[in-house]
């Protein structure tokens, strides 16, 4: 079991790395966004500082359904989704193993190109810190949460517009709290705690129901 | 080890493929599944699979029905559909290994090439797929029949794309599998010559069930 999830991570990661050009549309789209709102709103420190937590936010958000099209359709026109579906093991392992090599593309640039948003919006060191946290409990909520409404939609026409529709309301909670840690790291005396405790609560709500729904729209979308 | 189908009925729409259909598969057979375009061929192959629901009846493996066991089920099946199931930007081999560990064989890179080799695709082991030809592209998905240790094939026109030689090939594994207590169900137009076991047919449309002994 632990094998065949090996082997599809594997497989995945090594797809990506001989299209390069997936990840890194997702990475500039995330670094243009964050870069046009300075331009736009003028380059103002108190500004600034004030919009970074939403900016990041939801420049995260639109990048991660940015990819989200691309997580099953692949599979589902090769035939290999097909296949996985028939593999003698839970769909929902094999399901878990995309979703993390989807955040591994997807999720984790963001994370670790963080710093360089701070930089761009004056941020102090600590908030740069918690924004990078943030993120790391963040952005797989939104991996899994996609997941499921890529593999609802999957095998539609338009489904990429249908998908931004499913899941952007679902990602609200996850904006709100994590673009609220990153203003309160910013604000003496203010604890990042239950922000932090929140976001570790979605995270693992997501890490054991997301696999299982995802594996059962992906059965109805095969049908 | 049986597969047993037990009156299906299946329904595409509002169009009704057929009803009422049984029959059973044994070890040491093979079913030749017959019937005009869209007469519900892969749509009965997707049945037995699983990946399609049956509107009435049951698809049974030794006695049980295949929702109840799953993976046991799965673990004995292999599938070939019309979709090849091969990533265009891996390479033959890495194709093979894939699609041999996710269907639970772990088989050595000797076993594999010598499966790349039988099938007739010496010298392409590193070439990527998607710079194949269509028949080659099959014949990667096929070599896969050669390292699986299921015991029942579902294949859905397996000699679609490839040359006369690949067909005998086909034949010659298919009556292998069938002759080691396999059982194969396909879908063609060409005739598998076997020296044992027993051929069944089945024609969809009129839901006839002949067997030639």
């Amino acid at each position: 079991m632990f094998k065949a999830f090996w082997v599809l991570l594997k497989r995945d990661l090594l797809l990506a790395l001989r299209r390069r050009s997936e990840i890194f549309t997702v990475l500039f789209f995330f670094l243009i966004v964050i870069s046009l709102f300075p331009l736009g709103v003028g380059t103002e420190d108190k500004i600034l500082k004030q919009i970074a937590p939403g900016v990041v936010w939801i420049a995260a958000l639109l990048a991660s359904t940015l990819a989200l099209d691309r997580l099953f359709s692949n599979d589902y026109l090769d035939g290999t989704l097909e296949q996985l579906t028939l593999a003698p093991q839970s769909l929902s392992i094999m399901v878990f193993a995309k979703m993390i090599a989807h955040w591994l593309l997807t999720g984790l640039p963001l994370v670790l190109i963080a710093p360089l948003v701070g930089l761009f919006y004056h941020l102090p060191t600590n908030t740069i810190g918690v924004m990078m946290l943030v993120l790391l409990l963040g952005t797989p909520v939104l991996s899994m949460i996609g997941a499921i409404a890529a593999a609802l939609t999957l095998g539609l026409r338009g489904g990429g517009v249908l998908v931004s529709l499913l899941v952007l309301p679902l990602y609200i909670p996850v904006l709100v709290y994590g673009a609220g840690a990153i203003s309160a790291s910013m604000v003496e005396g203010l604890s990042i705690q239950p922000y932090i405790l929140l976001l570790s609560a979605f995270m693992l709500l997501a890490l054991i129901f997301s696999p299982w729904a995802t594996a059962s729209a992906l059965k109805i979308s095969l049908e | 080890m049986t597969l047993e189908a037990k009156n299906l009925q299946c329904i595409r729409g509002d169009r009704e493929l057929f009803s009422d259909l049984s029959f059973q598969l044994e070890a040491n057979q093979l079913v030749m599944l017959e019937g005009q375009n869209g007469s519900g061929k892969t749509t009965l192959l997707r049945t037995l699979c699983g990946l399609y629901l049956q509107e009435q009846g049951e698809v049974l493996w030794d006695g049980v029905p295949i929702k109840k066991q799953d993976e046991d089920y799965r673990k004995q099946l292999l599938y070939l559909g019309h979709l090849n199931g091969i990533k265009a930007d891996l390479t033959v081999l890495e194709n093979l290994r894939v699609n041999s560990s996710l269907a639970g064989q772990n088989p050595s890179d000797d076993e594999l090439m010598e499966a790349l080799d039988t099938i007739g695709l010496y010298a392409f082991e590193d070439f990527p797929t998607s710079q194949l030809s269509q028949g080659q592209k099959r014949r990667v998905a096929l070599a896969r029949l050669l390292i699986s240790k299921a015991k029942l094939w579902i294949l859905d026109e397996p000699f679609v794309a490839l040359d006369i030689a690949a067909v005998e090939l086909l034949q010659s594994i298919i009556a292998k599998h069938v002759e080691n207590e396999g059982m194969v169900i396909l879908t063609t137009h060409q005739e598998v010559p076997l020296t044992t076991g027993k051929v069944k047919r089945i024609r969809l449309g009129n839901n006839k069930v002949n067997t030639n002994v």
